[in-house]
């Protein structure tokens, strides 16, 4: 072959290139991305798009109160999905709900994975002691429930979004940890490991330039599974009331609050933030099992 | 004479695994487990002078590709020291230690293995000349198509990812990577072993003609005679993690002294003895886990007396640069 020849090829197939294609290759997936991507936008953009600022008191009325779907109010304002006791618009509260839970579950489970991930990589990387160490915090961590610890945290640290966050990483880092030190024990002894060293590259350089790189598929794979946990841990607590305050309410706030009303035919106030957790799970959860399919190595063509 | 190149002075490596806890307290009830530890490579003494070519043979798991990397700098040793050009590595300031560690680099054994997925070519080569200032930044892009076309490659691929080139181009990578750094001497691990025998005659030829350029000594590990016959100027046998034999390879291949050398010699298949039959070595290599005591090759040697069970041959001249380790010669 001419060098002219090799030039015709077609361009650079880049990783990110065939990751793309290998994913969109789903119906179900796609389904999935669609859902989250309207979830997280309806969740930005709820301030703008949302019929009443639920927490706005000057907008509620009272008389309002638990009106079934598609009631209309004094004011003229059309309740698509009802009202709850106080009045307010379940659309409106749904949305802004979304907004916190959305924001506690990518956050917290963001921080966890940085945790985490660092962790376990210096775990695998260094081995010996410091190993043992972390990986041993690991293990107890591991083995009592998430509820138990996240509830043993907020009885001890009080409510409020920061300490919700602070609960759900300490739950969740250990699953980073294990995840990344399991693959970075393999990536470790590969060769090209061994040529980095060979090269006097710096440790710092070789963790995270070459050994981090390497380590990500899984770690995305646990990553989209965990968020998803992570919003269904928070909407627990705060249906537990431990969560966070009614300032702030998150969908679980919200299924709360109807579920007083269950038994007395009043199903709307927790029956549509219920759909819409259900939701936003499910869609987590379609995108994060074509990930793990597309970057299981053994699954490649 | 001058000084060797590199020298490894009396230099083991043992790979233990010890207790762990359980076994610790069933040891409490009399289990009587112990750490179980390989010793990969005992005592050895290797120099290697400058321009040399020098062969390490010897069966899979001898501690061959262990002892190529002690020499590359990847494993510490457990004893014994490392010199380059008469200074003990370990014993240098960190910057001269570092000088001396990108001196002495390793082209490895599996060609998909040793090249990080996630680079680009360019990004793979460039790297470590860029961090330590070898080159500047704004020349990175030239020394780089220097380097693939030194290695036979075409420039113009260096965008591409290592999964888009072949076993033998993969290759030739990994040498042009260790070659940025500007090394003298390169230890290589059965770095033609996973190729086709079309592609590794090429990327021979490209060693030699390195070797040539750019006056490189290497250290060759293989498990193949006819590769090492073709190229080295000693060969070192080596058996169970220790050397038994060592000569120039002519008279290594005439003259084979050691009866384990004697044996591999006769596993070679030749073009002009078809109807002789092979005398493959008898046995396995035993488990480095519990070596034979002794000489190590004792239960597989036809000359085995009872001194052979008990006492371990030191490595002894028994002609000008050649070096024996069997109780047969005295």
């Amino acid at each position: 072959m001419t060098t002219d020849a090799l030039r015709a090829t077609p361009k650079v197939e880049t990783p990110l290139r065939r990751f793309l294609t290998d994913f969109f290759a789903s119906k179900l997936a796609i389904a999935g991305l669609v859902g989250l991507t309207l979830v997280v936008l309806i969740a930005i953009f709820a301030p703008w798009i949302a019929p009443q600022n639920p927490y706005d008191l000057r907008q509620l009325d009272i008389m309002d109160g638990r009106l079934p779907p598609g009631s209309k109010s004094f004011s003229g304002m059309t309740y698509w999905l009802g009202t709850d006791d106080q009045g307010r618009d379940m659309l409106s509260g749904i949305m802004y709900g979304l907004r916190t839970s959305l924001a506690v579950g990518f956050g917290a489970s963001l921080l966890a994975l940085m945790i985490g991930m660092s962790a376990g990589l210096i775990a695998a990387y260094f081995g010996g002691w410091v190993e043992s160490l972390i990986m041993r915090i690991v293990d107890i961590q591991l083995s009592f429930p998430a509820i138990l610890v996240a509830l043993i945290l907020l009885a001890v640290l009080g409510q409020g979004v920061d300490k919700i966050v602070i609960a759900l990483v300490a739950v969740q880092w250990a699953y980073y940890a294990r995840t990344v030190r399991g693959t970075a024990l393999v990536e470790r002894r590969k060769e090209y490991i061994e040529a980095a060293r060979c090269l006097a590259l710096g440790d710092r350089r070789i963790v995270f330039k070459h050994l981090l790189p390497n380590c990500l598929p899984p770690l995305i794979v646990v990553n989209t599974v965990l968020v998803a946990s992570a919003i269904a841990l928070e909407a627990t607590l705060s249906f537990l009331g431990l969560g966070l305050p009614v300032t702030k309410p998150s969908l679980g706030l919200l299924i709360a609050n109807g579920f007083a009303y269950l038994l007395s035919g009043k199903y709307w106030i927790s029956f549509f933030p219920g759909v819409a957790l259900l939701f936003t799970i499910v869609c987590i959860n379609l995108v994060g099992d074509q990930l793990r399919d597309v970057l299981n190595p053994r699954l490649q063509k | 004479m001058l000084e060797p190149m590199i020298q490894l002075a009396n230099v083991s490596r043992r790979f233990a695994k010890r207790l762990d806890v359980a076994a610790r307290i069933a040891n409490w009830f009399g289990a009587g487990l112990k750490d179980e530890i390989v010793h990969a490579v005992d005592r050895v003494d290797l120099e290697v002078r400058q321009g040399e070519v020098v062969g390490l043979v010897g069966e899979s798991g001898c501690g061959k590709s262990t002892l190529g990397r002690i020499v590359a700098g990847i494993l510490p040793p457990s004893e014994g020291t490392r010199a380059w050009h008469g200074k003990a590595i370990d014993t240098l300031p960190a910057a001269e230690a570092r000088q001396a560690e990108l001196k002495i680099q390793m082209i490895f054994q599996d060609p998909f293995a040793s090249l990080n997925p996630r680079l680009r070519v360019t990004d793979i080569v460039a790297e470590a000349p860029v961090a330590h200032g070898i080159v500047k930044g704004s020349e990175r892009e030239a020394y780089v198509d220097d380097l693939l076309r030194r290695v036979g490659l075409d420039p113009s691929l260096k965008r591409r990812y290592p999964h888009q080139f072949s076993g033998g181009q993969r290759a030739r990578i990994g040498i042009a990577r260790a070659l940025a750094v500007k090394p003298e001497f390169m230890v290589c691990d059965e770095a033609v072993a996973a190729l086709d025998v079309s592609i590794q005659a090429q990327v021979l030829n490209l060693f030699m003609d390195l070797r040539a350029d750019l006056g490189l000594t290497y250290l060759f590990i293989s498990h193949d005679l006819g590769v090492v016959e073709h190229l080295s100027d000693r060969v070192v046998i080596m058996y169970l993690g220790r050397f038994v034999e060592i000569a120039a390879t002519e008279d290594l291949f005439q003259r084979p002294n050691h009866p384990y050398t004697q044996a591999l010699l006769r596993g070679i298949p030749r073009l002009d003895a078809r109807k002789q039959a092979f005398e493959p070595v008898q046995g396995e290599i035993p488990s480095p886990l519990n070596p034979p005591p002794g000489c190590h090759f004792h239960p597989r040697c036809k000359h085995a007396m009872e001194r052979c069970r008990v006492e371990q041959p030191d490595l002894k001249p028994i002609a000008p640069g050649h070096w024996s380790a069997c109780h047969l010669n005295g």
